[in-house]
């Protein structure tokens, strides 16, 4: 094992540090910077195009930034020496779309990572898959193909293919955001007993109850920056800013509370 | 009736094999160049991408007769080297069908949706285990329909190669009916050609059962790229 770095305490699983990043003439990230403790959960919630999938996307490098670092526990992702595909193995990341690979059935979609990128024996990766899918309630789906399954069962799926890598840190794109309201509890519910069991999880969504009852901290994000980040209870009941007040008033309007 | 019988036999024995082999050399050919062409197309870098654009737009835009008489003809006329018959067109038709191929395969790997890609280089696959695993099983399902098409075409056009003397079924076909109009008639002309067409009918025919059942044997529940929930 390497020594941390002195500037990374030990229990910190990730860094970002003045995270810029712009499509075109569009400057969508203006200067990140967070971290992220074992076992944490920190929701981010702020009104679209604010960057937050950006933010998400910058940190597993799908988007590569234009400047400012990012460190998964002691190893630097931003830096070009490190191996990105063998960070990105150590990083869970649920897409809002699912994005379950269509012509393979639910096994076969969480088996692969470990095969594939691993080099896991397909019968003990079988095994690993069996008990992830348990693990998210669908033991009875395994033999499924993606589009026999509901949205909510292929999040679930999607859910299990990260975590069947065995994930420091998973990061979660709006994943009810593509659900029919009554599907979202069940991804939910999946996402609440990970936070529980001690999973550090980043996750971009508006479900205030989960944000409320799971996470942390709540980072509210604004013109691609972080404007105010705080724990739930005061975040909601005092919020320093004006701005993220008006956020909460439309957000409590739309979702209840 | 005996010599329509004997001719057909002639037709089969000695001119199909060598139009199942041309079309399955071809067919081949067009797998093992066109699955590259298109993936450098799609993913390759800059320079690769624009090598395989010349090469599919030179190989698409030349008659097919013309590429087998400048292999054959031409390039044992002018430079002295004399390709057999059959390699001649099994390279020209070859060179044709790859970049033709090239195109279906395109299609199908464009096709399939940019967060299969995402989802698999998240997971950590690298590009090329992506590209293996994940984009290129979805992209073969997705060419086979359009496959058969091309399938069709190139079994139709080995009977070119028998411009350069390579004995297949049309060379057969003429050479058959060549030698019999003397004996009954120039009127076995026209049974001997549709004989001929018959045969190239059955194997179109044959040939596109067998892809249709592969491509039942490997449908997969709902493959139309379900992405996203109705909502």
């Amino acid at each position: 094992m390497n020594e941390p770095q002195s500037s990374v305490p030990s229990d910190v699983i990730l860094k970002v540090e003045d995270l810029h990043k712009s499509y075109g003439d569009n400057h969508v990230l203006r200067g990140v910077s967070m971290q992220m403790r074992r076992g944490e959960t920190k929701v981010v919630i702020g009104p679209s195009g604010t960057g937050k999938s950006t933010l998400l996307r910058c940190i597993n490098q799908l988007s590569v930034p234009d400047s400012g670092r990012v460190w998964l526990g002691d190893k630097e992702i931003t830096c070009h020496r490190e191996n990105i595909n063998c960070i990105r193995a150590e990083i869970g990341f649920v897409f809002q779309s699912f994005n379950l690979f269509t012509h393979l059935n639910a096994l076969a979609n969480v088996r692969i990572g470990p095969m594939k990128v691993k080099g896991m024996k397909k019968d003990a990766a079988t095994r690993l898959a069996m008990e992830e899918l348990e693990r998210v309630g669908l033991a009875d789906k395994v033999d499924a193909y993606p589009a026999e399954l509901s949205g909510g069962q292929q999040q679930r799926v999607s859910i299990a293919r990260a975590l069947a890598m065995f994930p420091k840190l998973m990061l979660f794109d709006e994943p009810t955001s593509a659900l029919d309201p009554e599907l979202i509890g069940e991804v939910l519910e999946v996402m609440v007993s990970l936070a529980r069991e001690g999973m550090t999880m980043l996750v971009v969504s508006h479900e205030m109850g989960f944000a409320r009852s799971v996470a942390d901290e709540i980072i509210f994000m604004e013109s691609g920056g972080i404007l105010e980040q705080g724990p739930p209870e005061e975040f909601f009941t005092a919020p320093k800013e004006k701005r993220t007040r008006e956020f909460l008033s439309k957000i409590t309007e739309l979702y209840g509370e | 009736m005996a010599t329509i019988w004997q001719s057909l036999e002639l037709l089969i024995v000695k001119g199909l094999p060598t139009t199942i082999l041309l079309t399955l050399g071809l067919l081949g050919a067009g797998i093992l160049l066109g699955f590259p062409i298109a993936f450098a197309q799609v993913y390759g870098y800059r320079p690769l991408r624009w090598f395989c654009r010349g090469y599919e737009q030179l190989f698409r835009g030349i008659p097919a007769l013309v590429l087998i008489l400048i292999l054959h003809s031409g390039l044992a006329r002018s430079f002295n080297i004399l390709l057999p018959a059959f390699t001649s067109a099994l390279i020209a038709l070859g060179l044709r069908s790859s970049a033709y191929q090239s195109q279906i395969f395109r299609g199908a790997i464009q096709s399939v949706s940019q967060g299969q890609m995402m989802a698999a280089r998240a997971l950590g696959m690298s590009k090329i285990q992506a590209i293996r695993y994940i984009i290129l099983p979805q992209a073969f399902r997705l060419s086979i329909p359009p496959w058969t098409n091309e399938f069709s075409s190139v079994l139709k056009d080995t009977s070119l190669a028998s411009a350069i003397g390579v004995l297949e079924l049309t060379k057969q076909g003429t050479l058959i009916f060549t030698r019999i109009q003397f004996v009954m008639g120039v009127k076995y002309v026209l049974v001997i050609l549709i004989l001929v067409a018959f045969v190239y009918l059955v194997l179109t025919y044959a040939g596109n059962a067998a892809l249709g059942f592969l491509e039942n044997r490997l449908r997969i529940p709902g493959f139309e790229m379900k992405g996203k929930v109705e909502r």
